[in-house]
C-alpha cells in the first residue's frame, strides 16, 4: 500500500451522541454508504487526513517512477523497453490523478510538493530501495503493484467520492502492471540459470520490504479505528498482509522460487499462511530517511522541481504576455 | 510494385535508409527515456515518456523491416542489441546528450520538424510496407512536433532566463542539423526507384517550419556555419558507445538469453 501509517488528529473516535448535529448528520451519511463530494461540509480532521493519505499516495506514485526508470535506458528489448515505459507513463499518470483529487480537499500541488520536498509529507517506504537488476522491474510489478492492488481495491468504496474514482481508474492499470511484472519473471526462470538466480535474487530482496508496505500492525491504533469510522480506510493493515500473503506464495511456487521466510507455513485451520514478521526495526529507520536510497529518490525529486524552475517560470510569463496581448488586442478591436 | 519486393532498388541501399530510419527512432527515444521520473513537471514526464513510447514503436517497425528485408534472420532486437556503434546509421542530432530540459525539447523540435516531412514524403512511396509504417508514425509524429513546437515558443518568449537558455540550446544544436538534408548514394538510389525522398528536397519546408516557429519564439536562426555530420555511414560521436554501452548491456552480459 502506498500510504502507510496515516495519522488522524483525534484521541479517540467519538462516538455518535457525543457529535455536534452538524457532524453527526455527516458520519450518518458516511455508515449509510454514502460519498462525500468535495463542496460539502466535512469535519476538518477528516479534510485533514484525507489530504495526508492522498497526497501520501500521489507522492509515492512519482517518486515510484524513479526505482523502475532507473531500467528503462537498460531494458533488454525493444518490447520490454515499451511496455516499462507505459508502466512508468502510467504511474505518473496516477500522481496526476491523485493529486487532482487531493486539490478538491482545498490544498495546491505546489504546496504538496513543497511538503514532499521539505521530507514533511512521506511516500511508502518501497520506493527506498534499490533496483540492482532487470528482474527487480519484475518484482516491482509483481510485488508492489500486487500488494498496491490489495490495499487500493478496497479504496475503491472509499466514502470521499474523487478519491474512489481515482481508485477505480487506477485499480485497472495496476492489475494490468501487475501481470507484466509476474510475466517479465515467468519468462526469466524458463531461461538461463543466471536469469533464475536473478529473480530469485530479486524475490529475496523484495520480499520484506513489499511485506512492510502494509505497514506495522495497526489494530490497537486510534488513527486506523478513526480512518475505518470515517471509510477512508476499509480493512487493518494486518488483514490486508495476510491476503497478499495467501495471493503470492503460490504464484511464488508456480514460478519455482523459494519465498525467504522459515517462519512460512500453510494454516489449514485458518486457510492462510502462517508466516514471520518483516525487521520493523529496519522499517521503522525507512520511514525516518535512513533507507538505501531516500536521499537519492528525495534528491532526486528536489533537483528535478530546482532544475525546472526556470521552465516552469517561463511557461507563466508566456501565458502572462499572451494574456495581455489578447486583452490589447481586444482593447484596439 | 506488389509482386516482388523492392525490384528496382539496391538492396544495400534500401537497408541502409531502413536502418537510419529506425536508428533515429531508437536512439532519440533512448535519450527521452533517460529524462524519467526527473522532468521539470509531471505532464512533461508524461509527454516524454509518450514520445519515447512512439519512437521506441516505431523503431520496432523499421528495423523489423530492415532485417525481413535483409534475410539474414535478424529481427529488430538483434538489430537494436547486437551492432556495435560503427553500424548505426543515425543522425548525430539524435545522440546529443539531453542537456537542460530546454536542449532536449530544442533537439526534439529541430529532428520532429525534419521527421513529419519526411514521414509524409514516405507516404506515397512506392514500397507499400514502408508507405504504411509511415502513415503510422506521421500520425504520431504530427503529434510531437505541435508539442515541442509548442513549448519551443512559450519558452523562447517565456523570461529572459528561459530564453537565453533555447538561444543557447539552439546555437549549440545548429550544426547537428545540416546532416539532415545531405543525401549519399544510397538516399540517390532511393529517390530514383520513388522509394523516399531526396534529402535536400525536404530543406524548404524545414526552413519554413524553423523559421515560422523562431520567429514566433523571438529566437534568431543561426547562420548555417559548418555542418557536423558523419552518423549516417557509422561515424559517430563519443556518446554513441556509451548509449550502445548502457542499452545494450544485457544482452550483451548474457548472450542467447531470452527476456
Ligand atoms: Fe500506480
Ligand atoms: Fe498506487
Ligand atoms: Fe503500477
Amino acid at each position: 500500500m502506498y500510504a502507510q501509517m496515516v495519522k488522524t488528529d483525534g484521541a479517540c473516535v467519538k462516538s455518535l451522541e457525543d457529535m455536534e448535529p452538524q457532524e453527526r448528520a455527516f458520519q450518518e451519511r458516511i455508515d449509510a454508504g454514502q460519498k462525500i463530494e468535495p463542496k460539502e461540509w466535512m469535519p476538518e480532521g477528516y479534510r485533514k487526513t484525507l489530504v495526508r493519505q492522498i497526497s501520501q499516495h500521489a507522492h509515492s506514485e512519482i517518486v515510484g517512477q524513479l526505482p523502475e526508470g532507473n531500467w528503462i535506458t537498460r531494458a533488454p528489448t525493444l518490447e520490454r523497453k515499451a511496455i516499462l515505459l507505459a508502466k512508468v507513463q502510467d504511474e505518473a499518470g496516477h500522481g496526476l490523478y491523485l493529486y487532482c483529487a487531493a486539490e478538491t480537499l482545498g490544498i495546491s500541488r505546489d504546496e504538496m510538493y513543497e511538503q514532499l520536498h521539505c521530507g514533511k509529507a512521506k511516500y511508502s517506504s518501497i520506493f527506498n530501495y534499490p533496483t540492482l537488476s532487470w528482474a527487480d522491474i519484475g518484482a516491482i510489478g509483481w510485488l508492489v503493484d500486487g500488494a498496491a492492488i490489495m490495499n487500493q481495491v478496497p479504496l475503491q468504496r472509499c466514502s470521499y467520492g474523487p478519491y474512489a474514482r481515482a481508485m477505480v481508474r487506477i485499480c485497472k492499470e495496476e492489475s494490468f502492471h501487475q501481470r507484466q511484472g509476474f510475466d517479465v519473471l515467468a519468462k526469466m526462470v524458463k531461461g538461463t540459470p543466471a536469469q533464475k538466480a536473478m529473480v530469485q535474487d530479486a524475490l529475496d530482496r523484495w520480499w520484506w520490504p513489499s511485506l512492510m508496505m502494509f505497514g506495522p500492525s495497526d489494530d490497537a491504533s486510534v488513527h486506523s479505528a478513526q480512518s475505518m469510522a470515517w471509510k477512508i480506510k476499509q480493512n487493518s493493515n494486518d488483514e490486508l498482509r495476510q491476503k497478499f500473503v495467501d495471493q503470492t506464495v503460490p504464484q511464488a511456487d508456480y514460478l519455482g522460487l523459494t519465498v525467504p521466510d522459515p517462519e512460512l507455513k500453510w494454516n489449514e485451520a485458518k486457510g492462510g499462511y502462517d508466516f514471520g514478521q518483516p525487521d520493523w526495526k529496519e522499517f521503522f529507520e525507512v520511514i525516518a530517511g535512513n533507507g538505501p536510497c531516500n536521499a537519492e529518490r528525495l534528491g532526486a525529486r528536489r533537483k528535478a522541481w530546482d532544475d525546472g524552475a526556470w521552465f516552469r517560470e517561463g511557461l507563466a510569463a508566456h501565458a502572462t504576455k499572451a494574456e495581455q496581448r489578447r486583452t490589447a488586442g481586444q482593447a484596439a478591436g | 510494385m506488389s509482386s516482388a519486393p523492392f525490384p528496382t532498388v539496391d538492396q544495400a541501399a534500401l537497408f541502409e535508409f531502413l536502418l537510419r530510419m529506425g536508428d533515429n527512432a531508437l536512439i532519440l527515444g533512448h535519450r527521452l527515456s533517460e529524462w524519467c521520473g526527473h522532468a521539470p513537471a509531471l505532464e512533461e514526464d508524461i509527454a516524454l515518456a509518450n514520445t519515447a513510447l512512439d519512437l521506441i514503436g516505431q523503431t520496432q517497425l523499421w528495423l523489423g523491416l530492415a532485417g525481413e528485408m535483409e534475410g539474414k534472420g535478424r529481427t529488430a532486437d538483434n538489430l537494436a542489441y547486437l551492432r556495435d556503434a560503427t553500424e548505426f546509421r543515425n543522425v548525430l542530432l539524435v545522440e546529443r546528450p539531453n542537456g537542460d530540459f530546454g536542449k532536449t525539447l530544442m533537439r526534439q523540435f529541430l529532428f520532429d520538424a525534419w521527421h513529419l516531412s519526411m514521414l509524409q514524403a514516405l507516404r506515397s512511396s512506392a514500397d507499400k510496407r514502408i508507405a504504411d509504417i509511415a502513415e503510422k508514425a506521421a500520425k504520431e509524429v504530427a503529434y510531437h512536433l505541435d508539442r515541442s513546437r509548442d513549448l519551443v515558443i512559450r519558452l523562447g518568449d517565456g523570461t529572459a532566463e528561459s530564453h537565453r537558455r533555447m538561444r543557447e540550446a539552439l546555437d549549440d544544436l545548429w550544426p547537428y542539423t545540416g546532416e539532415l538534408f545531405i543525401g549519399d548514394a544510397a538516399d540517390e538510389e532511393l529517390a530514383a526507384a520513388g522509394l523516399g525522398p531526396a534529402p535536400e528536397s525536404l530543406k524548404a519546408e524545414w526552413d519554413g517550419v524553423v523559421g515560422e516557429t523562431l520567429t514566433e519564439a523571438t529566437l534568431k536562426k543561426p547562420a548555417d556555419g559548418y555542418m557536423q555530420r558523419g552518423g549516417k555511414r557509422g561515424v559517430h560521436t563519443e556518446h554513441m558507445g556509451f548509449i550502445l554501452a548502457e542499452m545494450q548491456f544485457l544482452q550483451r552480459a548474457y548472450p542467447g538469453a531470452t527476456w
